[in-house]
């Protein structure tokens, strides 16, 4: 078959703690051998029998292990794709989900389009006919939705970020093409140099996009986390404390945060998205009463709410009505202020909680203002992560994925630009990188290139005769 | 049946209405594939008429005159017979890139192809208006199809094939200053009919316009205030036919000078006066040859803009001015012009104007330039909303080969992007909407490395040579080249060199760095400061190469790795371009089509997946969904 290898994660990660991820097409065994290392650490795709299925570890380029996984052969064409498939199953989460696919496409796979997998199974003659109308509309839907969370999960500060390098690139480009197609008019003396310069900039610009792709910055959206608890139970300090910096204002006075205060971070390789909310209690001051509202309903899209209980004061009816918040999403109870004397206990809280028929709910006791109980936190907080318990639309992660490939390709044609300038090579050739870029750096911003080059040219440089 | 009465005059196979550059080239191809054709032309004076520029060639365009002359047209021939000064531009740049440029003697140049139209046979020249296109409804379809033309005077012709190059004579009307003149370029006589016909048939016509600087008389002019421009020492035919000794000859020269702000003060004061400014022209003007105006109003920081003066012709004192094509009043254009260094005292022999005339957006057209609705109506050059002599010419001959292929029931010739200039002009204009005449240029052509003009034979002379317009002689010599080119390639990558004292020495002469271990010379060949000629010094087996064959193994090598990407970028294009659309597809029986894009393909009617994914509004989901609907459908069938 003569297609290219395309990898992708192909088990919706939200409720399951295996995920799978599928390679497909002719190289599919060389990449999966590239990163697949059998119990004895040996490389062993190649010798696999097709439709077996086998223990080992997916290690990355310096050697180490990122996961064990169960790799499992397909020759096609008895496969899904009817090409010749690997199929990794990982302990899920979606970061080693993510490592590992990444680790795909390091080592010869491209990332599938949407719906690319069913394109494939139905070009390939392994979908029913009847099912055709049915596929079509999966490959739309799955198209839209990438486009989609391509473009509105960027920050918008990226997006204008990405956007001004286009225009930066954009305009050299159509420097360098007006001055070929009227040499006459226009001149390129001396623009070696100063596209050296610009090009610096670029890069520069590029590698800081990449290091905030790398930890997930340049996404808008974590996993939703709402701090809730009554007034004062220090929602706030815990805030700070993990975003390092005093953002919410922190007062001894009950109702202070009366706004919602959102913060994203990437806590231990997490990506959260902190909504610390006002203190819940029967208040009749209109302000925070809005802030109470919008408590309720930030609770209500939560993935996960970590609520702050007082341990210094007893459980009163406030405690009880932001318990019934809580049913039925995923909680860690933070028994703050350990540092005074303590009037509630774990076991007050669990039975608080009797009611959610939880099996075990996380309670950690903190000091917020001492600092302590954090690590537990981040332990807890990483269970939960990595048992797949908590988590997100996996498209977001994918769409991570896509940018940062996005990214690194208008990287490489940058470095090409930067190659052709040091060997001397004529200024037709930096454009031709320099459109890749270009290219490259539209499909995070789900635009196309068509003619923006000749409305550039056109509308920067005055040409001709 | 006939749609007016006439007196049958002719039974031929194809009729040509122009005989410009699209025309000439179109008449040619049928008449020397044997095909009986009748070319008509308001005037067999304007044969080869060049109204504007007096110059053939030029970035991108060189490339389409060398495509035309690879497939066996006339221009590349002809201007190679009728030049006065030659250029290759940008020969400091990459090979892709350069591009040869000619200034002609015009009147020569149209006296010259006038010459090959009367001599060639099977081809009839006639002065006469066409006023009516012929044609009979389908029975089983909405297809129309053509039966034949009419003239002003009645005479019918009938034919199987017809080919539309009207230029910009359709309802042309001219425009300097306040002063209209309904006529076409130079004052000829405009063809105020044909517009009719062709609504009658269904096709949708546009305006747009176009325009020409002032020509002065030469005494009248101080070249000592300006800078002269030399034509090159060694001349570089056009045509792969010519033999480079035999064109060597004394060239005239052009003179470069500037406008300042004086100039751009007397434009700005009189902008109400300007018909394009003041509404009057209706047209929408090309944005790459700007009228002066234009260029103050839009550039109006820049301190000065340049001005070519370059004569018409040998047996003329008529001087063209490049840079200043205007539609200002004749006493504001004189005030304007005289502002210029060495133009101070200048008269004004032809003014400056601006041309408006009718054509079609050529998305009506199929690849291959028959009207989608018409069968056997085909059109080329301006007349599709394109502009340049090199434009038209390339449409002319693919239209015309097209109509003769038609008649002959062979292979349509089709060329796409990654194969000549010729299949980007094409593709865009018969694919993308348009909204001013369309001109070629480099940064049109997303495979320019492979479509150079030194290669235009290695590309095309096949593809010539089986149509039938390339001789064998012709198609010999390229396949000889090829071989030649091959086998000095394998060679270089063969033979190696190793650390030894000779070669160190070598490259230490060059500023070269030294070897450590064996090299092929064509790994030194790759060094930047190393070329062909300088390897000839360690290289004792070489055989003697014609310069040519040099140059392709030279660029082959030392661009080797941009060339190889080119080429896989180009698999991967092809695989789209392969998949055809069948014409008879029901867009709305495709599921998932979102309406924008039904409605764009549904008008547009692509002839394969790679055409649809170039129209814009139709994203890549479109395509995905488009591809397995074709996938689907091909196993019910």
């Amino acid at each position: 078959m003569n297609t290219d290898t395309i990898a992708a994660i192909a088990t919706a990660l939200s409720h399951s703690g295996i995920g799978i991820i599928r390679i497909s097409g002719a190289e599919a065994v060389d990449v999966a051998d590239r990163i697949y290392r059998d119990k004895k650490g040996f490389q062993a795709m190649r010798s696999m029998k097709s439709h077996t299925i086998h223990y080992g570890f997916i290690v990355d380029e310096k050697g180490e292990t990122i996961d064990e996984v169960m790799v499992s052969y397909m020759k096609g064409p008895k496969s899904f794709t009817a090409e010749d498939t690997v199929e990794i199953n990982c302990h899920g989460g979606i970061l080693v989900l993510n490592r590992i696919l990444e680790l795909a496409i390091k080592n010869g796979a491209r990332l599938a389009e949407p719906g690319e997998f069913t394109k494939r199974a139905f070009l390939n003659g392994r979908i029913d006919l009847s099912e055709a109308e049915a596929v079509m509309d999966v490959i739309r839907a799955e198209n839209d939705m990438a486009l989609k969370s391509s473009v509105s999960q960027l920050k918008g500060a990226v997006s204008s970020r990405i956007r001004k390098l286009r225009e930066k690139i954009i305009y050299e480009i159509a420097f360098i093409e007006s001055a070929l197609d009227d040499p006459e008019h226009i001149s390129l003396d001396g623009y070696r140099e100063h596209l050296g310069e610009i090009l610096e900039k670029l890069l520069r610009e590029t590698d800081a996009l990449l290091s905030g792709a790398d930890d997930g910055r340049i996404l808008k959206e974590g996993i939703r986390t709402v701090i809730v608890g009554k007034p004062n139970a220090g929602k706030s300090s815990f805030l700070n404390l993990l975003l390092g910096k005093d953002k919410a204002i922190v007062t001894d006075i009950a109702g202070t945060t009366r706004d919602i205060l959102e913060e994203h971070i990437l806590f231990k390789g997490i990506d959260l998205k902190l909504i610390d909310t006002a203190g819940i209690r029967s208040t009749e001051d209109i302000v925070e009463k809005i802030g109470v509202e919008k408590t309720r309903e930030y609770a209500r899209n939560a993935d996960l709410i970590l609520f702050m209980a007082d341990s210094s004061v007893p459980l009163d009816e406030n405690d009880e009505e932001i318990i019934k918040l809580t049913s039925s999403k995923k909680c860690i109870v933070l028994l703050n202020k350990t540092d005074l004397e303590p009037v509630v206990t774990e076991d007050m809280i669990l039975k608080a909680f009797l009611s959610q028929d939880r099996k075990d709910l996380k309670i950690i006791r903190i000091s917020a203002k001492e600092s302590t109980g954090m690590e537990e936190f981040e332990k807890a907080l990483q269970e939960m992560f990595f048992r797949g318990e908590i988590s997100f639309e996996n498209e977001v992660y994918i769409t991570n994925l896509r940018h940062k490939e996005a990214l690194q390709d208008a990287r490489d044609s940058l470095l090409m630009v930067e190659k052709s300038l040091k060997e001397d090579l004529p200024e037709d050739f930096y454009s031709i990188d320099l459109m890749g870029a270009y290219a490259s750096l539209g499909r995070i911003i789900g635009e196309e290139v068509s003619d923006d080059l000749i409305e550039e040219i056109f509308s920067k440089f005055c040409m001709g005769k | 049946m006939f749609q007016k009465q006439g007196f049958l005059m002719d039974q031929v196979d194809v009729c040509v209405i122009g005989a410009g550059h699209a025309g000439c080239e179109a008449a040619l191809a049928c008449a020397r594939l044997g095909l009986e054709t009748v070319i008509f032309t308001v005037s067999v004076d304007s044969i080869a008429l060049m109204p504007c520029n007096p110059n053939v060639g030029g970035s991108s365009k060189g490339h389409l005159v060398r495509e035309v002359d690879a497939l066996g047209g006339e221009m590349g021939k002809n201007i190679d017979k009728t030049f006065i000064q030659s250029k290759m531009l940008n020969v400091s740049k990459g090979p892709a890139v350069h591009s040869l440029r000619a200034q002609a003697d015009k009147a020569d140049y149209s006296r010259s192809m006038r010459g090959v139209l009367e001599r060639q046979e099977h081809l009839t020249v006639k002065q006469a208006e066409v006023t009516d296109l012929l044609w009979e409804e389908s029975e089983k379809d909405s297809i129309k199809k053509i039966k034949g033309v009419k003239t002003f005077t009645g005479a019918v012709y009938e034919c199987r094939a017809v080919v539309l190059c009207t230029g910009t004579y359709l309802r042309a009307r001219c425009l300097c200053g306040e002063s209209i003149t309904y006529t076409g370029p130079n004052g000829l006589q405009a063809a105020n009919h044909l517009t009719d016909s062709l609504k009658d048939m269904g096709i949708e016509l546009r305006r747009f316009k176009t325009g020409t600087p002032a020509r002065m008389e030469r005494k009248s002019l101080d070249f000592s205030k300006m800078e002269e421009q030399l034509g090159d020492e060694r001349i570089v035919p056009f045509s792969f036919s010519t033999d480079p000794d035999t064109i060597q000859k004394e060239q005239v020269s052009c003179y470069l000078t500037y406008t300042n702000e004086k100039t751009h003060e007397i434009i700005r004061a009189n902008l109400d006066r300007s018909p394009i400014y003041a509404g009057i022209i209706e047209g929408t003007g090309p944005r790459y040859c700007p009228s002066i105006e234009d260029k103050v109003v839009k550039f109006a920081d820049k301190e000065r803009h340049q001005v070519f003066i370059e004569p018409e012709g040998l047996h003329t004192d008529e001087m063209y001015v490049g840079g200043m094509s205007s539609s200002l009043p004749e006493d504001v254009q004189l005030a304007m012009y005289r502002t210029v260094p060495g133009l101070e005292h200048c008269k004004i022999v032809r003014n400056a104007y601006a041309i408006e005339y009718d054509c079609i957006d050529a998305t009506q057209l199929y690849p291959t330039l028959e009207f989608k609705k018409v069968s056997g109506l085909f059109a080329g050059g301006q007349f599709n909303g394109s502009s340049g002599y090199e434009e038209a010419a390339a449409q002319g001959l693919v239209a015309g080969i097209n109509a003769a292929m038609w008649i002959l029931g062979k292979e349509p010739l089709v060329l796409d992007r990654s194969e000549a200039y010729i299949g980007v002009l094409i593709d865009d204009l018969v694919t993308k909407e348009n909204f001013e005449p369309y001109r070629m240029m480099t940064s049109r052509a997303e495979y320019r490395l492979l479509l150079r003009q030194d290669n235009a034979d290695l590309r095309l002379r096949e593809k010539g040579f089986h149509i039938g317009l390339v001789s064998e002689e012709e198609y010999e010599a390229v396949l000889k080249k090829k071989s030649l080119i091959e086998q000095e390639i394998r060679r270089l990558k063969s033979v190696t060199v190793g650390a030894s004292e000779k070669y160190q020495v070598f490259l230490e002469k060059y500023g070269s760095s030294p070897l450590k271990t064996g090299s092929s010379l064509a790994e030194l060949m790759c060094r930047p400061e190393l070329d062909y000629k300088k390897l000839g010094e360690i290289d004792p087996e070489r055989k003697e190469l014609p310069e040519d064959v040099i140059d392709q193994v030279e660029i082959e090598i030392k661009y080797e790795g941009y060339i190889e990407r080119q080429l896989r970028q180009v698999e991967q294009f092809k695989k789209m371009e392969k998949k055809k659309i069948p014409v008879d597809i029901d867009y709305d029986a495709v599921p998932s089509l979102r309406i924008e894009a039904r409605q764009k393909l549904k008008n547009l009617r692509p002839v394969s997946v790679g055409q649809a994914s170039r129209i814009s509004g139709v994203s890549p989901a479109d395509i995905s969904v488009l591809l397995v609907y074709l996938e689907h459908r091909k196993e019910k069938i």
